[in-house]
């Protein structure tokens, strides 16, 4: 840092106008500023200070969303070797790659709040941090890749969407590549629907199958419903839509595109009111929602188990790296 | 890790890492645009950090030119009240001098009407360009 005293600041120190930052002023002024400061639509960068209450909370929303980065190609890439043309598996292999590219922008961001990338790992590995639930179901067919490309995509990108808005700078700027990239996945996946939508009965069957299985899943990804006001998140506007903002938004504009298909979603009471502008949808199951994401889901273990294997096989690699080791002899 | 561990070492202000150090990185996104900043990656030398940020910013071709930049040797200055003093400075800006009404009493006192001319008898000198 450059030393401001010497540009001879024009107010003094105590009348700064970005107090919160101002090393001079004691805790519960800073804290106010910094509050008041964000509230009001602020941004913060990670060499800005913070409190403890705000660092953690980003933090643990960052990491979060790393690890289902991370975790989220485990199921794409169980489908490189059967994808069924060259294109799809030079798509697919570009999609996962882009994904691990995603987890290490995200890991960067929550690294400079203070966690190292090892401990990160350490607790993903052993189950003490999460990953979004999706992630934790099997792919059993083809169909699946395009669903999870287009739909879990769609419903992700919603969310990252608001996010580009996060008080938290860095945080908010990786979310704009990463959206950008997002979208071209949501082309790959509806592209693959779409072609399977216009194929054999088989291909439809499959394809419809594939839907029934992941509409749950995609219903309960955002969350329960949650009070606003008590929400830190969105009151430091790390976030900015509530989760059930975001699954209607999720559901207005991707019902419509499964329907034209001619295909169906399994929820005999998804329909949306006119009258009240809102998706109405039979209430999702968020005993499965926290049985899963508390790694007790189908293929969790399986999962966490592969990326312990390759994390393990690929140490020599970042050793040799970073000590230079292992590459001379 | 637990959240007091996470504290600590951030209030330390540590910022090492098993994988070398951070580098702040920028790019170009056209020949002979500006250098923007997009990001940063950890790595043990500068020859990494630029196969690391390729992977990072240029897999689509997005990037004709990327800088890599050791992040302890980026100094800041954020302080406003240095930047941005709550100063009148509109005379360094086009926008500081209105001229109408004057310009209208001179064509008055020296008998002449607005030019019908292109340039509309405005100096559009500033104007066009955008901020540097």
């Amino acid at each position: 840092m450059t030393d401001p005293l010497a540009l001879d600041p024009v107010l003094p120190r105590a009348e700064r106008a970005r107090l919160a930052f101002n090393a001079a002023a004691s805790h519960s002024d800073r804290y106010e500023a910094f509050e008041a400061h964000v509230v009001s639509g602020g941004k913060i960068e990670s060499t800005d200070w913070m409190p403890d209450e705000y660092r953690t909370a980003v933090l643990r929303f960052v990491e979060m969303h790393a690890n289902s980065e991370l975790m989220g190609v485990l199921p794409e890439r169980e489908w490189i070797m059967r994808a069924p043309t060259l294109r799809r598996k030079l798509a697919l292999t570009a999609k996962v790659q882009d994904e691990v590219g995603h987890a290490q922008l995200l890991y960067r961001v929550a690294e400079d709040l203070g966690k190292p990338r090892e401990a990160m790992f350490d607790d993903l590995l052993a189950g003490k941090t999460k990953f979004h639930n999706v992630f934790h179901y099997p792919t059993k067919t083809w169909a699946d890749i395009g669903v999870i490309a287009w739909l879990v995509d769609a419903a992700a990108i919603v969310a990252q969407q608001a996010l580009r808005e996060s008080s938290y700078a860095p945080y908010a700027r990786t979310m704009q590549k990463i959206c950008w990239e997002e979208s071209v996945h949501i082309m790959h996946g509806r592209d693959v629907v779409v072609t399977l939508a216009n194929g054999t009965p088989a291909q439809r069957d499959m394809l419809q199958e594939a839907l029934d299985r992941w509409w749950a899943p995609l219903m309960q990804m955002h969350g329960p419903r949650s009070d606003r006001s008590k929400d830190r998140d969105l009151h430091w506007r790390i976030k900015a839509k509530t989760s059930e903002e975001l699954r209607q938004e999720f559901l207005s504009i991707y019902v419509p595109r499964v329907w034209e298909l001619g295909l169906t979603l399994p929820d005999p009471d998804l329909r949306l009111d006119k009258a009240a502008g809102e998706w109405r949808y039979t209430e999702p199951d968020w005993e499965e929602l926290r049985t899963v994401v508390t790694n007790h889901g189908p293929r969790s273990e399986a999962r966490l188990e592969f990326r312990r294997i390759a994390r393990a096989e690929t140490a020599w690699v970042r050793d040799a790296i970073v000590h230079g080791r292992g590459l001379a002899a | 890790m637990t959240d007091e561990a996470v504290r600590d070492r951030a209030d330390a202000g540590q910022d090492e890492h098993a994988g070398g150090e951070p580098f702040e990185v920028f790019r170009q996104e056209k020949d002979g645009g500006p250098m923007v900043h997009g990001g940063s990656v950890v790595a043990p030398d500068a020859i990494l950090a630029l196969h690391y940020a390729r992977e990072m910013f240029s897999r689509r071709g997005e990037s004709v030119r990327l800088w890599v930049v050791r992040r302890l040797d980026v100094h800041e200055l954020d302080d406003l009240d240095v930047l941005a003093p709550p100063l009148d400075r509109s005379y360094r800006k086009p926008g500081g001098y209105v001229m109408r009404d004057k310009l209208a009493a001179a064509r008055e006192r020296a008998g002449t009407s607005k030019p019908k001319a292109s340039s509309g008898g405005r100096d559009t000198t500033g104007r066009k360009g955008s901020k540097p």
